[in-house]
């Protein structure tokens, strides 16, 4: 492997790790506040599933970046200026409707993307994207369900999943843009060429929320900037909780 | 028999080191202590180097929080035995399935109150069947799904309308 791309497949992974960790924490929030005991047990199944992800591809940028570092350092010692995750990955709990939406956004994505991501020439990706695949299955499944049954269900839950729609909207456009850096490596054979994606998670989304009876919003506004360090507020304070007990106490074990 | 128990079963038979597949048959899944890490199919592999033990397992799901456990029971249950060096390897590919579970871990599984993947009716998707699992309490196919996920990734929660009982049913993976 040539240091260039060596150097860009461990940033890919790094952001690969933090879109999961950042996901996989947020949506762990969920336990001990689900509607009701069965689907809190599921919100910290699908929890567990992202911060399963995002150690393998920490893992696998410790051992590229072969300085030292571990996972760990990957995930609880970077600020949020480093944090590379796509901004809908941070953005808060919010109500039920609202998590499921972006769940719903994010499964129908990875639907797309980890088959891709499975040709890599990169045994590593390719391995932990066979391994996801199968999760995210069972993920697409629930996230579909939730969104059918609250758009096309009271006047209350339709509203609340209608607002969640739209104002998650805009924040989906970021997931199908690539830089120098990705787009090298798609070129290369090791990356996913994430903008060939886009129409058919669009259809696949329009379906949905038609058969939900729920609008696709008009693409008036689109917000970016999570892929180069540059966040929305909610992430500094997940950091903080994340973070804090490592920072804490360096190298405590229990 | 399924061929991937069929490629499982003839390795461990024709392994050099069958002793310590026995051996290992003592370290159990922590989150179901009736399967041992071979009925489950997350043990992959053992081979000696010498004096050095290397043995490969692999995660059932990505966020597996039993996979440390796992990997320190199996240096204890070896240390026990006066092995010394061992290394225990995580081995992502191929992707563990649910077909790699043993015949007698299937049993197994039942007689602990969990349905096994193949007492699941066919569904459309190849995903987790809305109803008739069988119930590994009272036999009945009467049954709902109650929960797409149970008590770990690996399970989702079925309810029996004919004993009445909650079961877990090993998904399909
Ligand atoms: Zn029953």
């Amino acid at each position: 492997m040539s240091d260039t791309i060596k150097d860009a497949t461990l940033e890919y992974a790094v952001r690969l790790g933090d879109d999961a960790n950042v996901l996989g924490h947020r949506i762990s929030e969920w336990v001990s506040r689900g509607p009701f005991l069965e689907e809190d047990i599921a919100y910290a199944n699908v929890a567990l599933d992202y911060i399963g992800r995002a150690r393998m591809f920490y893992g696998y940028a410790a051992e590229l970046a072969n300085d030292g570092r571990t996972e760990d350092d990957f995930a609880y010692m970077r600020d949020d200026r480093q944090y590379q995750n796509l901004l809908l990955m941070e953005l808060p709990r919010e109500d039920f409707a609202y998590s499921q939406v972006r769940q719903l956004f994010i499964d129908i994505y990875y639907g797309l993307m980890l088959p891709e991501l499975v040709k890599s020439k990169d045994d590593t990706l390719a391995a932990i994207a066979a391994k996801a695949i199968k999760e995210t299955r069972y993920h697409l499944r629930r996230s579909r369900d939730w969104v059918l049954r609250l758009g096309d269900g009271t006047e209350e839950s339709h509203r609340r999943t209608q607002r969640a729609v739209d104002s998650l909207w805009g924040y989906t456009h970021e997931m199908f843009e690539m830089d120098d850096t990705e787009q090298r490596l798609a070129d290369s054979g090791i990356g996913v060429d994430i903008t060939k994606l886009r129409d058919e998670w669009h259809r696949q989304v329009s379906a949905i929320l038609a058969e939900a009876t729920l609008n696709l919003p008009e693409d008036g506004w689109a917000v970016r900037g999570g892929r180069i360090g540059y966040h929305t507020e909610n992430l500094g304070h997940l950091l903080t909780e994340m973070q804090f007990v490592h920072r804490s106490y360096p190298g405590c074990q229990w | 028999m399924p061929e991937e128990q069929y490629h499982r079963l003839q390795q461990r038979d024709t392994s050099e080191v069958k002793e310590l597949w026995d051996l290992l048959d003592e370290v159990k899944d922590p989150e179901i202590p009736a399967l041992s890490i071979w009925d489950l199919g997350i043990l992959r592999d053992i081979e000696r180097q010498g004096e050095h033990i290397i043995v490969t397992i692999t995660p059932t799901y990505s966020g597996c929080p039993a996979m440390d456990t796992i990997t320190e029971d199996v240096k204890a249950a070896l240390n026990a035995k006066g092995y010394e060096s061992i290394e225990v390897k995580m081995q992502l590919s191929p992707a563990w399935s649910s077909e790699w579970m043993s015949l007698e871990g299937r049993r197994k599984l039942r007689n602990y109150g969990v349905a096994p993947p193949e007492d699941a009716a066919d569904s459309e998707d190849g995903l987790t069947p809305d109803a008739h699992t069988l119930c590994p309490h009272c036999g009945s196919r009467d049954t709902r799904l109650i929960s797409e996920f149970g008590s770990t990734a690996c399970k989702a929660l079925f309810q029996c309308q004919a004993c009445k009982e909650t079961f877990d049913y090993f998904k399909k993976i």
